[in-house]
């Protein structure tokens, strides 16, 4: 009997993949849920698990090939062969052998390791570990004796995934031909798409961090102490964005057709620049949280983007997206409007500069930041008006907690 | 301004002083109350140290009365100093005492020499021995406090001639007859000193069995053991009262035939129950449950935000370990880590001779869980090492789920047993199977190597037997 690996639904909106590579060979034998091969869309990189335990009988999408949702991309041969375990000790020339004296005990030990979660196994250092990252356990590719969790085989679960280093030209090639990922003909077209549609342009001004500044020093130790989480200044402006977004609720509205749809929800998009490209997870309901939940909900969803496993559902349905290209040293900078939103708020780098502070000049750690909006919806006033409650808010924080 | 703390933890046991120690580790400004002028609880003071102490002398004792001529070695005029015996416990216990104190100044830990009472969360009075009191701010409060002897009702402790452990740990003389109500760990431990010092001991318990948490074949093995040396058992009788005559006690036994007992010193140790006197708990509203134990979640907080509680107060075995686990535990909590303990690898072991070690299931919770297993039994008779040494005595008995041979229990009694347990404490924290242990290479000659075979017999292939 064979079962057939088709291609997963991807979420809305997404309606092919390209595969973007096979983790099996036709003839490798295969647990149900094991990764059996990886496909690239427009948002994400996804795994496809397998649907049934067996050996991987035949591939009929190889790499590179763009596959609509439901597509059968494979078969597999149900057998017992595979179905033991997950982690099946074959296949592993490197690893410890899993027995090391032959006969009817061996067999016997891994068909019933095979049945305890390698969770349980693999000792209490590694379970508060993964406790603590927040991992999910089913997810590591165990290196253990038996198929146990160890210690690095967390650890590398959390460091960013290798990326393959750009193809360096070989010395007397006078160029190289690289054909473009999909997510990144996806930015492309997008970012594209946005200046064909929108009536963008941008507006400028500039914020005191002294404060926000003094705030987090105030209670970086503490905050992180308590919350497990550094303090940074995304909290702030995602704060003191939707402060302004709840007085000019047009910059969190979209154009549908010929209506104007205003959003009572605040699902802000945190744009995160990865190895493979710029992503911009949303922070859902972000009205509704803490600081700390803020700083925390941040905090896991770029390292999602780092290591390569965000959802579709991470990605989608934000209303409004802050963009930080001070990160990378920018001091000013003309965001593009992530479509169909029509506002997007540029941070930029913090720099000592003289400005006037009543007739003296100081030396204050100045932000330009940016609004890029939409023309078509939001009217000059209004945009300026967001910018400078932005302004005020970042300033002097306290506004924040009287509403002001 | 009152002192602020990030962490106070009300007594300074192994719970207590763990905690405190972790916590100062992670950076936590903490300080523990302890009143009894010496830090280590009832552990350290009077309780595991000084009967361990006891029963290491007491052995060594008996040792060369019994057992030195069997190896070549004759002793003459052997008598006993039982002063030199308690000074020497003493000492033990003062080192190990100022031990802590040592490491409380190295981790900058401080101790508030008084009673602890929780006035609100956040807050706590500490009363010194002169009477003074102060009050400190805390944004955590752990409670440790411990445990103390339950008293039997109509039999007052004196501590002379009618015991608690504490009284039995300084008797003088040895008593020619000693009779133990309670045949839990401790009465079998402290009975078993004062019979090798030459005592004749009876232990008078009220369950038809012994150490009752115990794998009931252990408990048997133990109780054959220690009848043979001479210990005498009255197994599922009460004791009504005890009148105490000039010259005698007289135990009332509440037996059909109205028997008695007479005894020169009756150690009553029928159990311990969580000391919370004096804390103000009803003050603030903290739950109790029926027990009088102090209720709390998985992360060990009551029902009071900022309050905690481990170790012998709360729920589970009244155990060293066990608080210390929880105390490293709720401390790295408090740190914003996400430490739990694992309650089904807590080994429980009695320090009699043999030893008697445990972890995990035992044969009557599977049954009773109608949970499908095997078993693999392998004795001392048949390791090499515990013949070389001259005590065979004792069997390791491993219990494997049937389906995927995980250990879920292992029991021994044998020499050593105590030290032997730590690989199957481990084994269980790894999920490992029976055969896991079994294709586990064992140095030889070594009583670990029990272990080995008995989890060889597991799936009926051990080798030396």
């Amino acid at each position: 009997m064979a079962a057939e690996i088709k291609v997963p639904s991807l979420g809305e909106s997404v309606t092919e993949a390209t595969v973007a590579k096979w983790l099996k060979r036709p003839g490798e034998a295969v647990a149900i849920d094991e990764p059996i091969a990886e496909l690239e869309t427009d948002k994400i990189t996804l795994e496809v698990y397998a649907p049934a335990a067996g050996t991987l009988a035949e591939i009929l999408a190889d790499e590179g090939a763009n596959v609509p949702v439901g597509a059968v991309l494979g078969r597999i041969a149900e057998g017992a062969a595979a179905a033991i375990s997950p982690h099946p000790p074959i296949a592993d020339a490197t690893g410890p052998p899993l027995s090391r004296i032959a006969g009817e005990g061996a067999e016997r030990s891994e068909a019933g390791e095979g049945k305890l979660a390698a969770l349980e196994r693999s000792g209490p250092a590694v379970r508060k570990l993964i406790e603590e990252s927040g991992l999910d356990a089913s997810r590591l590719v165990p290196t253990g004796p038996g198929g146990r969790i160890s210690r690095a085989d967390v650890i590398a679960a959390r460091a960013p995934v290798p990326v393959p280093p750009p193809p360096v030209p070989i010395a007397g090639e006078r160029e190289v031909r690289v054909r473009m990922t999909r997510l990144r003909r996806r930015i492309a077209e997008r970012l594209k798409a946005a200046q064909n549609t929108a009536a963008m342009l941008t507006t400028f001004n500039e914020v005191d961090m002294s404060e926000a500044i003094a705030l987090r020093e105030r209670y970086r130790e503490g905050f992180e102490k308590k919350h497990g989480v550094r303090l940074g200044f995304m909290s702030t402006f995602v704060k003191a964005a939707i402060a302004a977004l709840k007085e000019l609720p047009v910059v969190n509205a979209e154009i549908d057709g010929d209506d104007i749809v205003y959003k009572n929800h605040y699902d802000i998009g945190v744009a995160v620049g990865t190895e493979q490209g710029l992503v911009v997870p949303v922070v859902r309901g972000a009205d509704r949280m803490s600081f700390a939940e803020i700083e925390k909900t941040i905090t896991a969803l770029a390292r999602k983007a780092r290591d390569g496993k965000l959802t579709i559902e991470d990605l989608s349905g934000g209303t409004f997206t802050i963009t930080n290209g001070g990160v990378y040293g920018s001091l000013m900078s003309t965001p593009i409007l992530n479509p169909p939103q029509s506002g997007i708020l540029g941070m930029h780098k913090i720099e000592r500069r003289p400005v006037a502070a009543g007739e003296k000049i100081e030396i204050r750690p100045m932000m330009y930041v940016a609004l890029s909006y939409d023309h078509r919806i939001v009217d000059g006033r209004e945009a300026v008006t967001f910018l400078v409650r932005i302004k005020e808010c970042v300033e002097e924080p306290s506004r924040l907690l009287f509403d002001m | 301004m009152p002192d602020r703390y990030d962490v106070v933890i009300i007594g300074g046991g192994p719970g207590g002083y763990v905690a405190a120690i972790r916590a100062a580790q992670l950076g936590l400004k903490t300080a523990c109350i302890e009143s009894r002028g010496t830090l280590g609880g009832t552990c350290l003071n009077i309780g595991c140290i000084p009967s361990k102490a006891l029963l290491q002398s007491s052995h060594k004792f008996a040792e060369v009365d019994n057992d030195l001529a069997e190896h070549g070695v004759s002793v003459g005029g052997i008598a006993l100093d039982l002063r030199a015996m308690m000074d020497r416990k003493d000492k033990v216990v003062t080192t190990l005492t100022r031990g802590v104190e040592f490491l409380f100044r190295k981790n900058k830990i401080g101790w508030l020499k008084g009673k602890g009472r929780i006035a609100a969360p956040g807050r706590v009075v500490v009363t010194g021995p002169d009477g003074a009191s102060q009050e400190i701010e805390a944004t955590s409060i752990i409670i440790a406090t411990g445990s103390e002897s339950t008293p039997l009702p109509g039999i007052d402790i004196d501590e002379k001639r009618v015991v608690s452990s504490t009284g039995a740990l300084t008797l003088d003389p040895v008593p020619n007859r000693l009779v133990v109500i309670g045949g839990g760990y401790i009465g079998l431990e402290l009975g078993s000193v004062w019979q090798r010092l030459g005592a004749k001991v009876t232990v008078v318990e009220l369950l038809d069995h012994i150490v009752p948490n115990m794998d009931r074949e252990l408990g048997t093995a133990l109780q054959r053991v220690l009848a043979r040396s001479g210990m005498e058992f009255k197994l599922g009788v009460k004791v009504a009262g005890v009148q105490q005559g000039r010259e005698e006690l007289t135990l009332d036994l509440g037996d059909a035939e109205r028997q008695t007992l007479p005894a020169d010193v009756v150690l009553v140790s029928v159990g311990r129950r969580p000391y919370t006197d004096g804390l103000g708990l009803e003050a603030v509203g903290i739950a109790l449950d029926e027990h009088g134990r102090v209720v709390v979640d998985d992360g060990f907080a009551t029902n009071i935000p900022g309050i905690y509680a481990i170790g012998d107060v709360i729920r589970g075995p009244m155990l060293e370990h066990k608080a210390a686990e929880e105390g490293v535990a709720l401390a790295e909590r408090l740190a914003g880590q996400k430490t739990s303990v694992d309650y089904d690898a807590i080994p429980a072991v009695i320090y009699t001779w043999p030893e008697v070690a445990s972890v995990g299931k035992t044969e009557e919770e599977l049954k009773a869980a109608a949970i499908p297993y095997r078993i693999g039994k392998f004795p001392f008779t048949a390791n090499p090492r515990a013949r070389t040494n001259g005590y065979t005595e004792g069997f390791v008995k491993i219990l494997a789920e049937s389906e995927t041979d995980r250990v879920l229990g292992v029991h021994i009694i044998g020499p050593d047993a105590g030290t032997l347990i730590a690989e199957a404490v481990l084994a269980k924290e790894f999920g490992a199977s029976a055969e896991d242990i079994a294709r586990t290479c064992h140095a030889h000659p070594t009583l670990n190597e029990a272990l080995k075979e008995a989890a060889l017999a597991v799936d009926g292939r051990a080798i030396h037997i």
